[in-house]
């Protein structure tokens, strides 16, 4: 039998990952909400969870139809990328930031965090439970 | 762990919004700021804002998004002057008037430079919020295995 962190943690680790980058993007549009011309992004989670299945990228490449031809595949990677944010709203400036919006997608974004970071806690203290036995 | 970049981005946040409320504080200083030639007088005066983006592209720094970058905050690109009209007033009696007997006043809105205040404050009140959270998360991951 081995302890290997990558099963013992699973999906929470990565999850904790994504929490804290979707925290900068979020962190960002709030930053820039009153820079004229910038438009909102976020990262959503679903796409991103099927991108890090096995065989679930769906990204872009080129098609190789000659034997010389150089691989280039996922050049962009359409799926997990940032996405641009709908606005509700028009803007004169053309800024497609909405801060109430943001904030809340940012409070909700932090519970995550905390429910990830929750279960990775409890995660580790099951490893150190097995690990004295007692 | 990029919950520290939060830090570096609220902060550009902060700083952007601290030097517009400086602006506004002039503008609003210099409301009655009259002067006796047009070129004299002063205009009011705002900040450029713009996104900055890391200058390292695609370092592979982020795990998720290699190639469209998340931007690292705001900053402030320059300070414009307001093109504005000034106002000129007929006041022979006053002492800066010029031989036709006017004076001119600051094209500065007291008005929108109040709103102005309003929102710039609201804004940097925000960015200390984003700060503070993603504080407590990274507090949250010392914590971790405890």
């Amino acid at each position: 039998m081995s302890i290997s962190f990558d099963n013992a943690l699973g999906v929470h680790e990565q999850a904790l990952k994504f929490r804290s980058q979707r925290a900068e993007v979020l962190a960002n549009n709030l930053a820039n909400a009153e820079t004229p011309n910038y438009k909102a992004r976020d990262l959503e989670f679903s796409a991103v969870l099927a991108a890090q299945q096995p065989g679930g990228s769906q990204s872009v490449s080129l098609a190789q139809t000659n034997s010389g031809h150089i691989a280039a595949d996922s050049l962009i990677d359409q799926v997990a990328g940032l996405r641009f944010r709908t606005p509700l709203q028009p803007s004169l400036d053309g800024n497609t930031v909405d801060a109430e919006a943001e904030k809340a997608a940012y409070a909700q974004n932090a519970i995550d965090f905390q429910a990830s970071f929750t279960f990775l806690n409890s995660k580790f203290k099951g490893l150190m439970t097995a690990l004295r036995g007692d | 762990m990029s919950l520290d970049k939060v830090f570096d981005i609220a902060g550009s946040g902060m700083s952007a919004q601290s030097l517009r409320l400086n602006t506004v504080a002039s503008n609003i200083a210099n409301a009655e700021t009259v002067s006796s030639s047009i070129d004299q007088t002063y205009r009011a005066r705002n900040p450029v804002f713009a996104t900055i983006f890391s200058a390292e592209q695609g370092a592979g720094a982020s795990l998720f998004s290699d190639q469209q970058q998340v931007g690292e905050g705001v900053q402030v690109l320059g300070v414009v002057e307001s093109d504005a009209e000034l106002e000129p007033r007929y006041e022979p009696d006053h002492p800066m008037a010029n031989e036709d007997g006017y004076v001119f006043y600051p094209n500065v809105n007291v008005v929108e430079e109040m709103a102005n205040m309003m929102s710039a404050s609201r804004s940097y009140q925000t960015n200390v919020e984003v700060m503070n959270t993603a504080k407590t998360m990274l507090q949250r991951v010392l914590t971790l295995g405890q």
